[in-house]
This record gives C-alpha cells, sequence and structure tokens, in this order.
C-alpha cells in the first residue's frame, strides 16, 4: 500500500458558498477527533482534498502490482511465488477499499479510473523504477512497504471515515509485505557473495525512491497545513521521512548493507540519523513522467484495461439476460 | 474507454458463526451473485468471515444526518431507560 505525499495544489480554503457557521461547526466536530461520514456536510474544499489524495492512493496500489508482477514467473521458489502473488493480490485489493473509499464522496469508480488511464491523476513515483533483479522484489517489500506502513498508519485515525477504515485493513495486511520482502533481503545477504552483491545493489537503487514517497520536504509543502487542520494528514512529510530512516538503517545493519548515502550518520545529540540531500529534482521529473517506466506502467494499465473489456461487456450482458428471465 | 457501469454493492460479513453479518465495505459487480464472488476475494482473504451477504447500494435506505437530532436527541434525556439509574440499597442483591 502505497500513499504518497505529492503535494500538488490544494484546494485553497473554502468557498465563499459554504457557510461560515456550517464551517466552523465542521471544524470543531474535526478538532473534537469526531468522524466526517459520508453523509455529513462538508466543505467543498475538504471533498475534494480527499478525493484527489484518495484516488491517487488507489492509482498507486493498482500501478503498484506491476513492478512485482513482473516476478511472479520467475519466483525462485514455489514458497516466493505464493508469498508474492498473495501480496500483488493483496495490493489490488488495497485498490479496491480505497476506490469504494472515494466513491462514498461522489466520484463515479469509471471516472477515477478513466483519470488514470488517460494520464490526468498521479500515482506514487515510486512505481515507476524497473524492477532488474529478484533483490528488487525484496528491497520493495522491507523500502517500499515500511515507507507506505509509516505513511499509512497516521491516516488510520483520519478524519475521514471511509479513508480511516480503509486504511485500518490496510495496516493489517501490510505488514506482511514488509517482512517477506526484508527476508528476501535476509536470505540473499546470507548466501553467496554474488547475491549479497545483488542486495546491495537493490538497496542503491531503491533507496533514494524510497526517501521521496514521503513527497517534498516541509519548506516547498505549502498546502500540508489545510490538511493537519483537518485532520487529513497528522505528521509532515518531514518527519514521517526522519522516522522511516531511524527505524531502517539499524536493519540495514542486521543485513551487513549500506545505504548508498555517505552522509548518512547517527547523531548522537538529536537521537536520528542525519542523512544526504534528496535529488528532487529527479523526483519532479519522475512525477512528470520523465521517470524511467512511466510509459510502461500506463500502456500495461491501458492494456490489461482494453483487453478486459470483453470480460466486463460479457458480464453486465449475462446480467440482464437474468434479469430479464427473472422478470418474465 | 469503455464504461463499466456495474452497480454498487455493500457487502456485509459474519466474522464467525454467533456473530451478526457487519459491513466491510463495497464493490462493483454484474450482478449479487458476482458481487458475492469479489466479496469472498476482497473481503476474506484471511478467514475474516464465514458468511456473506450483499445488497445493491441503492436499496439501502438511511437515515439523514441532517435530521439526526430530531431523530435521536429524545432518548438522551431518558436517563431512567438504564438500570443506573435506580438506586439499590447496600446489602441488596440479585437485583
Amino acid at each position: 500500500m502505497y500513499t504518497q505525499g505529492l503535494d500538488q495544489k490544494a484546494d485553497g480554503g473554502a468557498t465563499a458558498a459554504d457557510d461560515a457557521a456550517r464551517l466552523e461547526q465542521f471544524q470543531r466536530r474535526v478538532d473534537a477527533e469526531e468522524k466526517i461520514e459520508p453523509k455529513d456536510w462538508m466543505p467543498e474544499a475538504y471533498r475534494k482534498t480527499l478525493v484527489r489524495q484518495i484516488s491517487q492512493h488507489a492509482h498507486s496500489e493498482i500501478v503498484g502490482m506491476l513492478p512485482e508482477g513482473n516476478w511472479i514467473t520467475r519466483a525462485p521458489t514455489l514458497r516466493r511465488k505464493a508469498i508474492l502473488l498473495a501480496k500483488v493480490q493483496d495490493e489490488a485489493g488495497h485498490g479496491l477499499y480505497l476506490y469504494s473509499a472515494a466513491e462514498t464522496l461522489g466520484v463515479s469508480r469509471d471516472d477515477l479510473v478513466d483519470q488514470l488511464l488517460t494520464g490526468k491523476a498521479k500515482y506514487s513515483s515510486i512505481f515507476n523504477y524497473p524492477t532488474l533483479t529478484w533483490a528488487d522484489v525484496g528491497a520493495i517489500g522491507w523500502l517500499v512497504d515500511g515507507a507506505a506502513i509509516m505513511n499509512q498508519i497516521p491516516l488510520c485515525r483520519c478524519s475521514y471515515g471511509p479513508y480511516a477504515r480503509a486504511m485500518v485493513r490496510v495496516c493489517k495486511e501490510e505488514s506482511f509485505h514488509q517482512r517477506q520482502g526484508y527476508e528476501i533481503m535476509l536470505m540473499l545477504c546470507r548466501g553467496s557473495a554474488e547475491q549479497k552483491r545483488m542486495a546491495q545493489d537493490a538497496l542503491n537503487r531503491w533507496w533514494w525512491p524510497a526517501l521521496m514517497m514521503f513527497g517534498p520536504g516541509d519548506a516547498e509543502s505549502k498546502h500540508s497545513a489545510q490538511s493537519m487542520a483537518w485532520k487529513i494528514k497528522r505528521f509532515s512529510n518531514d518527519e514521517l521521512r526522519q522516522k522511516f530512516v531511524d527505524v531502517t538503517v539499524p536493519q540495514a545493519d542486521h543485513l551487513g548493507i549500506k545505504m548508498p548515502d555517505p552522509d548518512l550518520k547517527w547523531n548522537e545529540e538529536e537521537e536520528h540519523y542525519e542523512f544526504g540531500e534528496i535529488d528532487w529534482q529527479e523526483f519532479f521529473e519522475v512525477l512528470a513522467g520523465n521517470g524511467p517506466c512511466n510509459k510502461e506502467r500506463l500502456a500495461a494499465r491501458q492494456e490489461a484495461h482494453s483487453g478486459g473489456a470483453w470480460v466486463r461487456e460479457a458480464a453486465a450482458a449475462y446480467a440482464e439476460k437474468q434479469s430479464r428471465r427473472a422478470a418474465a | 474507454m469503455s464504461r463499466q457501469d456495474w452497480p454498487l454493492f455493500e457487502v456485509f460479513i459474519r466474522a464467525k458463526s454467533g456473530l451478526s453479518h457487519r459491513h466491510v465495505g463495497s464493490l462493483h459487480a454484474a450482478d449479487s451473485s458476482m458481487a458475492i464472488d469479489h466479496a469472498r476475494d476482497l473481503y476474506t482473504r484471511r478467514g475474516e468471515g464465514v458468511s456473506i451477504w450483499v445488497i445493491e447500494s441503492k436499496d439501502i435506505c438511511a437515515s439523514d444526518p441532517a435530521e439526526s437530532t430530531a431523530l435521536f436527541e429524545p432518548a438522551e434525556d431518558k436517563i431512567y431507560r438504564h438500570p443506573t439509574f435506580y438506586e439499590v440499597p447496600d446489602g441488596v442483591e440479585n437485583l
């Protein structure tokens, strides 16, 4: 499961049409940690922000199946294949929970899917990187799912009920994803020198993109204040990133491999790891569609969608015939 | 793009016998039997259920949050409906 602070333009404050008193009452409910439910009144900007965030999150789950799906037929053992299949199936499920949550806000599934397929909608930048070796499957579970968990746990307390409930379900399912990834890394690191090199190579390629998953730094992240006030977001991008670095570095130490960051060091006083500068140019390039696999990912989704059209049509025709017969 | 236009269903799962069905989420399907198949794959991948109910979302009638005060407030001051409202003298048992 993969959410990301993409930090596109937020939908400002309330519009003039939003009644000030209702707005105040809404904020009081949010401040009191009451959950907002689909039929409750909500500011239009809150609705729009949620639709965008939840649908991007859903798209990320769906596109996120592709890099790992790439290795299902080449998994080294039957055990690994069964695990990877289950994980990829979970990602599909997570996408569906999230699309349903977005639909409670009054958007249609078909429109959301169209937005993804036409390239209008964004999804997490991480899935535009290729999975070159089996170790990448390990690195994705360990780092990408690890970063996603860090992002998603606070979302279980999001003010919007259906999103929060979807996230509870997702987080429950997610921890196996991270563990199976770490176990793959562990096996490689305990293996031959060549296998260990493979694990190190995967870490080298996935570490920085994983850090980018938390979105731009707080100084650049102009729109998160509103999301914080609405309790959609609970921690800033930089806070979550720091937490991720702090928990992940010791895990790499245990594996005996190193983060590709010469500036990484423990700060005794602050009790945090200091880490090097993130290449934000790369992040924005990938987001703009110029990552290594953007075109391939979109093409794969489009092909799956058009290739499955006849199944959807046949199912609809069959359902219609059945209901006509039942009526007759 | 071809449109799916499958209706939305709400899904209810009985976690184990003895418990009531509980709303777990929703999904799209062409008809109710496909909705049950999809619910099996989507909501019971880890043995979360022993029984599934599905109903088309449009068939659910729901109360209006705007009327929640009129609906639910009358119950709030009727504290005598709770056993804790009553005095039970010390030493009196089995009440």
